[in-house]
């Protein structure tokens, strides 16, 4: 018996803010029609790909090599040739572009207005710190991350907020609402964590590298009034729409400001918390080493360092890794795969944090119940609700704590 | 050296810089690349339906809220013999314009010997054409 389904949550819930574009009826009814269409590629279309695997392709693999697929990516080879892995993948990589497309079509008709509200909050802003001598990284140029047309970065007018404001438009509709109504789950994920397992932690400084438009850093800010907050990033545009987005909110002490996680503009052990979300995996593979220094670096002895991924693939069974591994392949995340074979254990140890300091732990986005459907954990039958793997805000939290510094 | 100014708002063409596509080349997922054009062509066409149905049922809703309409006068209404007629000459005029390609194939299976176009190329090369009557 099939559980009803559980009502989708539509972009009207969305929570505005001074610089959130406006979207019309028919625009509104666009994401929606999007985010329905996430949602059952998810729950309907997603499980014949597992399906498939189980019926057919794993059989016909097993008969042709007299053994199991060894990894993900002989799991990918033999699946790519499979009908409904074919239209279950480019179902959902239209729906990621038709999102783009939607939400750059909102922004860009309003553009002049949406910038004139960011200037009129962002104008001798001493909390807007922008670098124009601050350079892309590689692994920032090379494509544009998850299909989003000009990344994170591109300038397309002076002063520009779009791209921020395309991204922030979108987020509700590519996770069918599951990181919330500010799409800040995550970061409030991890102030309800340390409000339960650090007790009485009250850091002072806090730094969140790769913010992208601060929406997993408001919630610290919010959790932690009394703390200085720098946000950083490589990219203007998001940093200028994250600044009027947060003043908007009421949030006025985060300072955004460009700079590159590989050389933080900060002084020694001069943070008690440094977090990043869903970040490493934009990353590379000479730069996660080289900003997890940075990371112990600044942190100061006895500070906390936090960082939510989707999980990692040691020990995952192949097909499973092989599903989460679509959006490397298949929505502009080219070190995705990589970066979830990397022993982050071991990364923070090279990094400079003692042995057995790593921790890690599940993390689920915080969200508001009434209003969006919980977070789905593993696979499941076909009666209930799929893991959307790769989108799913359930993650894998790692950190670790600074020693604190010896006698 | 300042890098050159960017444009202004106003200068730009929001539905060119809408359909701007991704850095990153695309995969191709489905055997055939033309099909695959076509599945993208249609999806965002039910995408565009989804929208226009909506608008309707504000448009609906509202004429009810109003008491324009009461609830189910649209359930119950039954189109008198006039109605029917123009509505059965929109609705054949509708399927014969979305599956015109089809009929121009049915139309083109009774002239089977048709040279191409190229074939005529040569052909009106001809100097030995007669002339008309």
């Amino acid at each position: 018996m099939s559980s009803a389904p559980v009502a989708t949550p539509s972009w009207r819930q969305v929570g505005q803010h001074a610089v959130f574009p406006q979207a019309t009826h028919d625009e509104v009814a666009r994401f929606d029609f999007l985010t329905r269409l996430n949602v059952h590629l998810s729950q309907k279309v997603l499980p014949g790909v597992r399906q498939a695997w189980q019926t057919r392709v794993e059989p016909a693999f097993k008969a042709e090599h007299g053994r199991p697929a060894a990894d993900r990516h002989e799991v990918r080879r033999a699946m790519q040739r499979d009908l409904h892995y074919q239209l279950w993948s480019t179902l959902r990589r239209n729906s990621m572009e038709m999102r783009q497309q939607a939400g750059r079509s909102v922004v860009f008709r309003q553009l002049a207005a949406l910038r004139d509200k960011a200037d009129a909050l962002n104008d001798g802003a001493a909390t807007l710190k922008l670098d124009p001598g601050i350079e892309q990284p590689r692994y920032q140029r090379a494509v544009d991350i998850h299909c989003m047309p000009g990344s994170y970065h591109a300038e397309v007018v002076e002063r520009d907020i779009a791209a921020g404001a395309n991204y922030d438009a979108g987020l509700f509709v590519t996770t069918a609402g599951m990181l919330g109504r500010y799409a800040d789950g995550g970061g409030q994920a991890i102030a309800e964590w340390l409000a339960q397992h650090r007790p009485g932690f009250k850091p002072r400084r806090i730094l969140d590298i790769g913010c992208t438009i601060g929406h997993n850093i408001v919630p610290l800010a919010q959790a932690f009034p009394d703390a200085q907050v720098v946000a950083i990033d490589t990219a203007a545009t998001v940093l200028r729409y994250a600044h009027a987005r947060a003043k908007s909110l009421g949030v006025h002490n985060i300072e955004f400001r460009q700079a590159a996680g590989e050389a933080v503009p900060a002084a020694d052990n001069s943070f008690d918390l440094v977090t990043t979300a869903m970040f490493w995996h934009e990353t590379s593979t000479t730069a996660m080493p080289r900003i997890m220094r940075e990371v112990y670096r600044v942190l100061a002895p006895g500070g906390v360092t936090l960082h939510l991924e989707q999980p990692q693939y040691a020990g995952m069974d192949p097909f499973e890794a092989f599903m989460r591994d679509w959006d490397a392949y298949n929505n502009n995340e080219p070190f995705w795969t990589r970066m979830h074979e990397a022993d982050l254990d071991r990364l923070l140890t090279e990094s400079g944090f003692a042995p057995g300091a790593y921790f890690e732990t599940v993390m689920q986005a915080k969200v508001d119940r009434t209003l969006f459907p919980p977070p789905i954990i593993g696979g499941g039958s076909e009666d209930t609700r799929q893991e959307d793997f790769g989108r799913t805000p359930t993650w894998t939290a790692f950190g670790a704590t600074k020693a604190a510094a010896a006698g | 050296m300042n890098p050159p100014r960017l444009p202004e708002p106003a200068e730009l063409d929001p539905v060119a810089l809408a359909n701007r596509r991704a850095k990153g080349k695309r995969p191709q997922f489905l055997d055939d690349p033309a099909l695959e054009r076509v599945l993208s062509i249609t999806l965002a066409v039910a995408g565009e339906l989804s929208v226009a149905r909506e608008r309707i049922d504000t448009l609906e809703r509202l004429l009810v809220q109003r008491g324009v309409l009461a609830a189910g006068d649209i359930e119950a209404f039954a189109p008198d013999s006039a109605a029917l007629a123009a509505r059965d000459a929109w609705g054949r005029e509708y399927i014969a314009r979305i599956l015109r390609i089809v009929e121009h194939d049915v139309q083109a299976m009774s002239d089977a010997a048709e040279p191409t176009v190229e074939q005529w190329m040569d052909k009106l090369d001809d100097h030995d054409e007669p002339a008309p009557p």
